[in-house]
């Protein structure tokens, strides 16, 4: 241990400090395990012991049972011995096992902290960071925690007490000898922290460039198509090979630096036996010494550098981890989304009346991308949201749900300030679909289900039926049991997004955000959508940005969003006598249209009935 | 274990830092054979006769024996290092190439977790044997025998009492390997597992928090990881209940050479420098046994994550450039479907049949349908991201199976349904299909996609780092940048897929103003997926597909004549038409103002 804190005072101050910190907190996480730690050390230290009395009964054993002649006393001695061995041999698996439950205990908790975490955390949190640096994070740094814990603490343990033990052991036997043998430590340290602190630097490179091979392959996997619709595999492969020789560069580097530990020790170790031997000899000449204690102390001095070659193994993966914790605490310390406070209440069932006072909001400092922005919507009215590409409306929606706090102002549903209530209860409340719906792994009947815990089967089909996707579904090999892949690539844009719309249906909201979500859709499935939705909306209140003004026509309520500003409202009819910004988007949208003045009549007819 | 013989097949490119390492560890062992000799000689002449010369001869022999050991344990980590990281290194490659050129049909079936996993966490439990382990095995084998030997040759009794004494290790260690491989295996499984629920958690993170449903995913990844922490804990337990016992054979060597030995010294067959020697060589006996234990861990957990690398790597790779496949001749943009059928491999269910259909060069073709009617599937047969399952593909009537892949899809420019976007400048995003194309030509692309505009107002322009999926960009922009990244391939044959629904119309109209543009001047084919009669009506030819055939195809004039399909699609569109003709003059007031020279410039001029 001396030299691991020796090491990291090498290291500059704060560093250390902080690093100090990481592993208080690290040692920390053994808190709820505190029951078993006493039994964890006593096996650790029997173990140790059991190692340190070995050595020194084959001197008795040498010293005064063979050369004084007494086989029985040999006897007596060897079943000690036997004894000591087995207990032990019984000892050190009592501590593997406790010590190593432990610390995969303390990784189990650490992982679904962080997973926990994860929920919790703003999505703005997520806007900027890429998945595939997150994962590494999650996965990469618990890993290496996990050397150190599940092998590296229990040698580092099982290392001290056995040193403990074998100084004891030498200095009891023959101190002078001792103290001449240990006059190699001072030595061994200073190269250690030599190593430790060039080894430091190099496991910091060699982290970074796995870093990089995770998040490349990561985002070459997710992909995959791209490079292969472009054309890309063969450059792609090049630049892997790119991070990929970097990260083994890296390694053998950093390996430069490690494999001069063992053999530095290794060194010191024969030179303390060469030391032993020599000193000792001159001191059995003078009578000082027996044959028996010069062999146990050879046996020492090989055994008392074990713990030491181990500890600076340890020592190594320490650095590597307590890195990785310092990453995974970054993670835990990120602050979360502002909780519930708690004079939050649950909201209760709400009627969907949705008030968006005066709400100014910025995703980073300085870039409002919102601009007072007020609006009410009654209790079962559809309003539409629309505008050009990036005017905002995608935000307007996501504060509904309080995916993110507004800057300035508030967004009230059913009269209450989101933010005073619980999100759990407004957003069971609020169902959305977007442009781009994800599918879970797993069934298509899971991924339906997953708009409400516990849903049955037969719901789950009548969901389904409501938005027309039973039949496509019925038509799969596996039918509702059919399993996704990750993405649900198997399926169309269409058919996944049809699923998204089964789900939210299933959710049985009272407010529904549609964000583009029938733009991949054809326009036959829409307006089945449509019809469907007609009949579950009525009475809720729906929110619908869709670039296809068709689909907002029917709006009680049209937003026109611009840069952020709500610059018209009104209905269709309205809003395009006036003749601003939604008549000309109208017109360019329908501008080419074929119309019926041209004579189209059997579409005109069919029209009109479905209009009406 | 055969994968772990394959994955040291890869061993054989590094085979002279491989034997080199373990020429320095054989040179090491020998040193340390040495070294119980010098304590003898220390013991049993120096100090037993009392000879100062002996011991220090014995300490400089000691002080030598350091020095070449520290020497070669040096040589011997670093170049098996050296050897073991590039194996990891090829072996990466090799598995990263195979991902590169796995088919879209691999990627249906497969979870992107798991690929990951195999790729980092299995390869490098592979390294961590190959390599490293492997030199160490061969030169703890050949220490095994050299030592028994040498014991048997120093005193053949206490040789055979002492390996009796350890034997029991061998067996504890079979059962170990036995035991412990296929519970590593599940642990790397479950990993995997537990990695795929981490990523879907991070990348549908909306979903979840939509639906309130982060207790459930929280619940789903807590069952995991309880199940990851059982099985490491049941890993624990197989460690825990082998290795003491190995340690405690070995020591038992140790009882039995100084009780057996000590009987000998007793009887006057040994003197107790031989023995003290002897106990010194025992420990050499042990080491490599000790060693063989540890790899023994390894071996299985190298050996499990072998087999799932050499899975990944011995994935069919159902498209690929056949023998006598030639490269693609410039193509002139004709292209042929003859009475193509395909199903999704591993399904019973045709997504297209008797599909026939003759593009001319320069055609706009539109491809319409009903959601899951077949309208992607069509397209990507044509850059070959699936084989027909019947009939053919042919682009100036060469099968697109018969050329080869790089010629093919470098001719041909895609934009895809989703648009995924790199995380990286926009311009190494635009400049995606060729990394070598100069500013101008990005620019003028960007433009082309009236994406300019918006890069403009960017912080850093082009150079804008933009997030992994595009986080930070609206789904048009994304579009438009996906886009103008194909029209920068300049191809001959341009697939655009569902890309022109996700942008408002003023948008649209822009980005149909600019292809129709490009379309024109450059004489390209151009295949196109849409929704909207808008933008279908002005195509030279519109497939209407339904349920995998097609149901009808002609010019927008001849569907509405002919094709039933084909009305009630204009009319679930037209629907809210009749508005906008109830009144006229709103809308002839803005007639004026935006001229789009669309229609004009359209159908009429290419044919």
């Amino acid at each position: 241990m001396s030299q691991v804190i020796q090491a990291i005072a090498g290291a500059p101050r704060e560093r250390a400090e902080r690093r100090a910190a990481t592993l208080r907190r690290l040692l920390g996480e053994w808190g709820p395990h505190r029951g078993q730690l006493p039994a964890a050390f006593v096996l650790v230290a029997v173990g140790a012991g059991a190692q340190a009395v070995g050595p020194w009964l084959i001197s008795r054993a040498i010293d005064r049972d063979i050369l004084g002649g007494d086989p029985g006393g040999l006897a007596q001695t060897m079943l000690l011995l036997l004894a000591v061995y087995v207990v032990g041999a019984l000892a050190t698996r009592g501590q593997i096992y406790r010590v190593g439950s432990i610390g995969q205990r303390v990784l189990a908790s650490l992982r679904a902290r962080l997973f926990e975490q994860l929920q919790h955390l703003p999505l703005g949190y997520f806007d900027r960071r890429p998945v595939g640096d997150l994962m590494s994070r999650v996965i990469n740094d618990v890993d290496t925690l996990n050397q150190l814990l599940s092998q590296g603490l229990t040698q580092l343990l099982g290392s001290l007490f056995s040193l403990i033990g074998i100084i004891v052991a030498m200095l009891t036997l023959n101190p002078r000898l001792a103290l001449a043998s240990f006059t190699v430590i001072p030595v061994m340290l200073l190269t250690t922290a030599y190593l430790a602190g060039r080894a430091r630097q190099a496991f910091r490179t060699t982290r970074e460039t796995t870093g990089d091979v995770t998040a490349e392959l990561q985002q070459e996997i997710v992909g995959i198509r791209e490079a292969q619709a472009f054309n890309r595999t063969e450059e792609n492969i090049a630049s892997f090979r790119v991070r990929n020789q970097a990260n083994r560069d890296a390694n053998v580097g950093a390996v430069g630096i490690t494999s001069a530990f063992a053999p530095a020790m290794d060194v010191l170790s024969t030179l303390a036996t060469a030391l032993v031997i020599g000193y000792g000899s001159f001191l059995v000449f003078s009578d000082e010494l027996t044959v028996g204690v010069l062999a146990a102390f050879l046996i020492y001095v090989q055994q008392f550098f074990r713990p030491i070659q181990l500890a600076s193994q340890v020592y190594a993966q320490a650095q590597a981890a307590l890195a990785g914790a310092e990453r995974i605490y970054a993670i835990l310390d990120e602050p979360r989304e502002p909780a519930d406070p708690p004079e939050a209440a649950e909201i209760g069932a709400i009627d969907g009346w949705i008030e968006f006072d005066a709400v100014c909001f910025e995703y980073e400092a300085g870039r409002e991308v919102l601009h007072d922005v007020t609006f009410t919507v009654e209790p079962g009215q559809k309003v539409a949201l629309v505008g050009p590409t990036g005017a905002g409306k995608t935000t307007i929606a996501t504060l509904i749900p309080r995916f993110y706090d507004v800057t300035s102002g508030a967004v009230r549903v059913d009269r209450r300030d989101v933010r005073e209530v619980t999100r759990g209860s407004l957003r069971r409340q609020i169902a959305m679909v977007l442009q781009e719906p994800f599918l879970f792994s797993g069934t298509i009947a899971e991924n339906i289900g997953y708009g409400r815990l516990g849903a049955t089967r037969e719901e789950i089909v009548d969901a389904a039926r409501v938005v027309d996707a039973d039949g496509f579904i019925a038509a799969l090999p596996g039918g509702y049991d059919t399993r996704l892949g990750e993405g649900g690539y198997a399926l169309s844009q269409g058919q996944r997004q049809l699923l998204a719309f089964a789900r939210a249906v299933l959710a049985d909201p009272r407010i529904l955000i549609l964000d583009e979500a029938t733009s991949n859709v054809d326009t036959r499935t829409e307006s089945t959508i449509q019809q469907a939705l007609g009949t579950l909306l009525a009475g809720r209140t729906s929110v619908v940005i869709a670039h296809r003004l068709s689909t907002t026509r029917r709006a009680d309520l049209i937003l026109v969003v611009d840069e952020g500003r709500i610059v018209e409202r009104g209905t269709h009819g309205a809003l395009l006598a006036r003749g601003g910004l939604y008549a000309d988007l109208y017109r360019r949208q329908f501008r080419d249209q074929p119309r019926p003045v041209t004579g189209l009549g059997e579409p005109v007819v069919s029209a009109a009935t479905r209009g009406s | 274990m055969k994968a772990l013989g394959r994955a040291l097949a890869y061993l054989w490119h590094y085979r002279r830092n491989a034997l080199a390492a373990l020429l320095a560890l054989m040179l090491v062992s020998a040193a340390n054979l040495l070294a119980p000799q010098m304590v003898r000689l220390a013991i049993d002449e120096g100090i037993g006769q009392g000879r100062w010369e002996a011991v220090l001869v014995a300490v400089a022999g000691l002080v030598a024996v350091a020095a070449v050991r520290g020497a070669f344990t040096f040589a011997q980590g670093y170049l098996a290092e050296r050897a073991s990281q590039g194996v990891a290194y090829d072996l990466r490659d090799a598995l990263f190439a195979q991902v590169e050129r796995l088919s879209f049909s691999y990627y249906d079936r497969v979870q992107t977790g798991q690929l990951v996993t195999r790729i980092t966490n299995d390869v490098e439990q592979v390294r961590a044997f190959v390599g490293a382990g492997v030199v160490q095995l061969a030169a703890a084998i050949i220490m095994l025998f050299g030592t028994t030997v040498v014991l048997l040759v120093l005193n053949w009794r206490l040789a055979l009492v002492a390996l009796a004494a350890i034997l029991p290790i061998g067996f504890l260690l079979a059962r170990f390997v036995q035991r412990v491989g296929p519970l590593f295996g599940q642990v790397q499984q479950v990993l995997g597992r537990l990695n795929t629920v981490l990523q879907e958690d991070l990348s549908g993170g909306r979903v979840i928090r939509a639906f309130a449903r982060e207790a459930y995913e929280i619940e789903r990844y807590d069952r995991v990881n309880r199940e990851l922490l059982d099985k490491n804990v049941q890993a624990m337990r197989a460690i825990a209940n082998n290795f003491p016992f190995v340690f405690l054979f070995a020591n038992l060597g140790t009882f039995a050479v100084v009780w057996y030995g000590g009987l000998e010294v007793l009887g006057g067959q040994l003197s107790i420098g031989e023995l003290i020697a002897f106990q010194t060589y025992l420990a050499f006996l042990l080491f490599p046994i000790l060693t063989i234990g540890f790899l023994a861990a390894g071996i299985s957990r190298a050996g499990a994550s072998a087999a799932r690398i050499f899975e990944v790597l011995d994935a069919p790779l159902e498209i690929r450039d056949r023998p006598e496949a030639h490269p693609l001749p410039p193509i002139i943009g004709r292209v042929e479907y003859r009475a193509v059928d395909f199903r999704y491999p591993g399904t019973d269910r045709d997504v297209l049949s008797g599909v026939s259909v003759t593009v001319e060069p320069g055609q706009l073709v539109a491809i319409l349908g009903t959601t899951g009617a077949g309208k992607s599937t069509l397209v990507n047969l044509l850059p070959r991201f699936y084989d027909v399952t019947s009939g053919s593909v042919a682009i100036d009537g060469h099968d697109v199976r018969h050329v080869t892949l790089a010629s093919l899809r470098g001719q041909i420019g895609i934009v895809l349904q989703q648009a995924l976007l790199f995380s990286g400048s926009v311009r190494d995003n635009l400049a995606y299909g060729r990394p070598e194309a100069s500013l101008e030509e990005v620019t003028a692309a960007a433009r082309a996609a009236h994406a300019d505009e918006f890069i403009q107002a960017l912080p850093q322009r082009f150079e804008t780092v933009i997030g992994e999926r595009g986080v930070g960009l609206s789904g048009g922009q994304r579009q438009r940048i996906a886009i103008a990244r194909a029209l920068l391939v300049d191809p001959r044959l341009l697939i655009l897929d569902d890309s022109t629904s996700a942008v408002d119309a003023e948008t649209e109209a822009q980005i149909r103003q600019a292809l129709d543009g490009l379309m024109r001047d450059k004489r390209r084919t151009a295949l196109v997926i849409a929704q909207r009669i808008s933008t279908v009506r002005d195509a030279d030819l519109i497939l209407v597909l339904d349920d995998g055939r097609i149901a009808a195809q002609g010019t927008h004039e001849e569907l509405l004549r002919e094709s039933p399909l084909y009305n009630e699609i204009v009319g679930s569109q037209l629907a809210e038409e009749g508005d906008v003709t109830a009144q006229p003059p709103s809308l002839k007031g803005r007639e004026g103002l935006a001229p789009l020279p669309l229609r004009d410039g359209g159908v009429g001029s290419k044919l």
